[in-house]
């Protein structure tokens, strides 16, 4: 998709004017996180907090060997039929995909959702080689036709509500207009049906990839995902290499927080583990099976202050507890991962200087982190990319300034004392016979584009404590 | 026993704009029976440096605060978020440090949260104040999720026979604050502010009650500007000292 994480502001701002966008974002709310709260506590409190330790734990095991990891899995696939293949970024995804369709004479290609097709722009690049992208995850299948990006990572229409969705069912399949959810699903699968069954290739992304058997699990909810994996003769596993987990022990544990985590339930509708390609005595299954395994900027997190962040398991959890993401919804955020994982990602994928407004707009409530299932600390993560950019220069002069003013002042207890005495006495004066002020001067004025500001009481605490009062007035 | 020697952590946003806040945490510490000790130097926690990325900045105040309150029995704040900056994060900003780290420790081993130091550490049993009528409480993020605090201001405020609790939905959702953030982002900051304003409202309750002068400011300036003049925005000390 097209990177506008620079926009971030103007976006936002975008989406706050949107009134339909804003009654969508507030139909969806809490509903995921109220789903995941309710399977937290009927798996237990405590023992899912255990489970959070132990998938954490599960997951810094496999990224501190990464590489021994990734060769193991290398090993284990290749011994059972899967050509491994790896590339470095988007740009080497996309070539490797291309010359196995051009190996194959590939023309249509099925995807399951996955996200590191869309980091790679796959589509784009399979469309201009001749070979037809359909998206058969029914939200991705709502966005091809609407030619928009995802605006979350597991329901990626979220943003669009039924008439809209209506709407477009009846432009694209020629269908009378209809607000009948099962009679539009039926349409979504009668059209898609044709393309199950005259794909030759089948694109999914990979959940988890299994190092000691050289699996490929993939969680979905549609079924599509089985569909994709089995139909076509060719099946290309496409996802990054921070993926790997040691073993089907370890698989276990994480899918059993997993879709918790995501959706609230105990488990996904499929859940396949992929071990090779179709072997002499199997029904079905593809004749050929690849797994391509992308950095695409994911080494750069390895050893580093936010190496915590390659455990992420794609569940969605901190965008569907983030009061921000709700406020603005995932377009805002310019690239493919949204809320506060994105915001983490996308500045160390595609450059700290290149997404400036994204560590920087969260309000470091923590509530991301508490819902984590593989406990990263977004907030801290967040707070650390904005030391970076400081470090980096990347910050306004004048913010710079406000902050060496401010460090300046209260380490020098007189000055500080005299100038908040200052500042009290003239924000009162400016909050009037009301208490408060309508619009504050400088960087004050975004405080005020939407508030008020309530005035000082005139004096400050230390003045009157020094002065001997001991109660309040 | 001798009276426990509490320094209180005043807030640099209760000094200037609430000092009354400040007053009701002084007053509910000494009708704790503690000897509380208000020093006449403190500024700021260094907080809004530390969450810009200034790391300097954030250090050179977090040395005052430490030399400055180490001496105490304990430390209190009236702020979830202050006290999160002295109780947690002062370890990160001096992490691998020895000597200071260590006095870091010590001091965010005895700092505590004004209503978490009353209900946890001093079990108070009386609250001084006499309130009448219906309150929801917000639950700041930084008390809630860094430091624990959910019962405790529940707890002491249901010691208070004319206090009628009625909770909000998501109660424990960000007001939209986030310190700068709700200037660099002030569009984003009073939509936020406008949900929270709305669960509020929803609730009945005629006052909204917490422990962090920044949500309240934002609270409060919200409300006034949705032409909201009646609900009111209290300060947890001032509700427990009210009347006094």
């Amino acid at each position: 998709m097209q990177f506008a994480s620079i926009h971030f502001k103007q976006r936002a701002a975008g989406a706050l004017a949107n009134e339909r966008l804003q009654g969508n974002l507030r139909r969806f709310g809490s509903g995921f996180a109220d789903k995941r709260t309710a399977a937290r506590e009927a798996y237990g409190a405590d023992a899912f907090e255990q489970l959070r330790e132990a998938s954490a734990a599960i997951r810094d095991r496999a990224l501190s060997d990464l590489d021994a990891w990734l060769l193991r899995f290398e090993l284990e696939a290749t011994r059972r039929g899967t050509t491994v293949i790896w590339a470095e970024d988007a740009d080497e995804a996309c070539a490797r995909a291309l010359e196995i369709c051009a190996r194959h004479g590939l023309k249509k290609a099925i995807k399951s959702k996955s996200m590191l097709s869309e980091e790679a722009a796959l589509n784009a690049a399979l469309a201009a080689a001749g070979v037809q992208p359909i998206e058969t995850d029914l939200g991705e299948y709502i966005l091809q036709l609407a030619d928009e990006p995802p605006s979350h990572i597991i329901a990626p229409a979220i943003h669009k509500d039924l008439g809209e969705v209506s709407e477009l069912f009846a432009r694209h399949h020629g269908s009378a207009p209809t607000d009948d959810i099962a009679r539009m699903t039926r349409e979504a699968r009668d059209v898609l049906r044709t393309h199950f069954l005259s794909a030759d290739l089948g694109v999914s992304g990979g959940n988890f990839l299994v190092a000691e058997t050289g699996s490929v699990a993939i969680v979905t909810n549609e079924g599509n995902g089985r569909m994709v994996t089995t139909l076509p003769r060719v099946h290309v596993a496409i996802t990054g290499i921070e993926k790997v987990i040691a073993t089907l022990e370890d698989l276990s544990t994480l899918n059993r927080i997993l879709a918790r985590s995501a959706t609230g339930q105990e488990i996904s509708n499929y859940f396949s583990i992929l071990t090779g390609p179709k072997r002499a005595d199997d029904t079905e299954g593809p004749e050929h099976n690849y797994v391509i395994l992308v950095d695409n900027g994911r080494t750069r997190f390895i050893g580093g202050e936010l190496r915590e962040m390659l455990r992420c398991i794609r569940c969605g959890a901190c965008m569907n507890h983030c009061p921000v993401y709700q406020t603005v919804g995932g377009h805002s955020y310019g690239w493919v991962y949204p809320g506060p994982m994105g915001s983490v990602l996308t500045p160390v994928f595609q450059g700290l200087e290149n997404a400036l407004d994204l560590p920087q707009a969260a309000t470091l409530c923590g509530a991301c982190h508490v819902a984590c299932p593989v406990k990263i600390p977004l907030p801290e993560l967040l707070r650390t990319l904005r030391e970076m950019q400081l470090e980096r220069r990347l910050r306004p002069w004048g913010e710079r300034a406000a902050f060496a003013a401010w460090a300046f002042t209260a380490t020098r207890p007189r000055l500080y004392a005299w100038m908040t005495r200052v500042a009290a006495r003239v924000l009162k004066g400016m909050g009037g016979r009301k208490g408060r002020i309508a619009r504050l001067p400088l960087a004050g004025h975004g405080w005020t584009l939407g508030r008020d500001f309530p005035a000082p009481e005139g004096r400050t605490f230390r003045e009157l404590y020094r002065a001997g009062v001991r109660r309040k007035a | 026993m001798p009276a426990l020697r509490v320094g209180l952590f005043v807030t640099c946003l209760v000094d200037l704009i609430r000092p009354r806040i400040g007053f009701a945490a002084l007053e509910l510490l000494e009708a704790a029976g503690c000897e509380v000790v208000v020093p006449p130097t403190q500024t700021c926690c260094g907080q809004p440096g530390w969450n810009s990325g200034d790391r300097a900045s954030a250090r050179s105040l977090a040395e005052r605060v430490i030399a400055e309150f180490e001496g105490f029995d304990y430390v209190v704040a009236p702020s979830g978020s202050c006290t999160g900056m002295i109780k947690r994060h002062y370890l990160k900003v001096f992490a691998g440090e020895g000597a200071w780290l260590a006095r870091a420790e010590a001091l965010a081993a005895k700092t505590f949260e004004l209503t978490d130091f009353l209900a946890s550490v001093i079990g108070l049993e009386r609250v001084p104040g006499r309130y009448s009528g219906s309150i929801t409480y917000h639950d700041s993020c930084a008390g809630l999720r860094e430091l624990g605090i959910r019962e405790q201001p529940r707890a002491l405020l249901a010691k208070m026979p004319g206090v009628h609790l009625i909770e909000m939905k998501d109660a424990e959702t960000c007001c939209g604050f986030g310190g700068t953030f709700s200037i660099k982002f002030g569009d984003i900051s009073a939509a936020m502010a406008q949900t929270k304003c709305e669960r509020i409202r929803a609730s009945g309750a005629q006052a909204v009650v917490l422990g962090d002068l920044g949500c309240m400011l934002n609270i409060e300036g919200r409300l006034r500007r949705s032409g909201d003049e009646t609900t009111r925005v209290l300060h947890v000390a001032e509700v427990l000292t009210a009347g006094t």
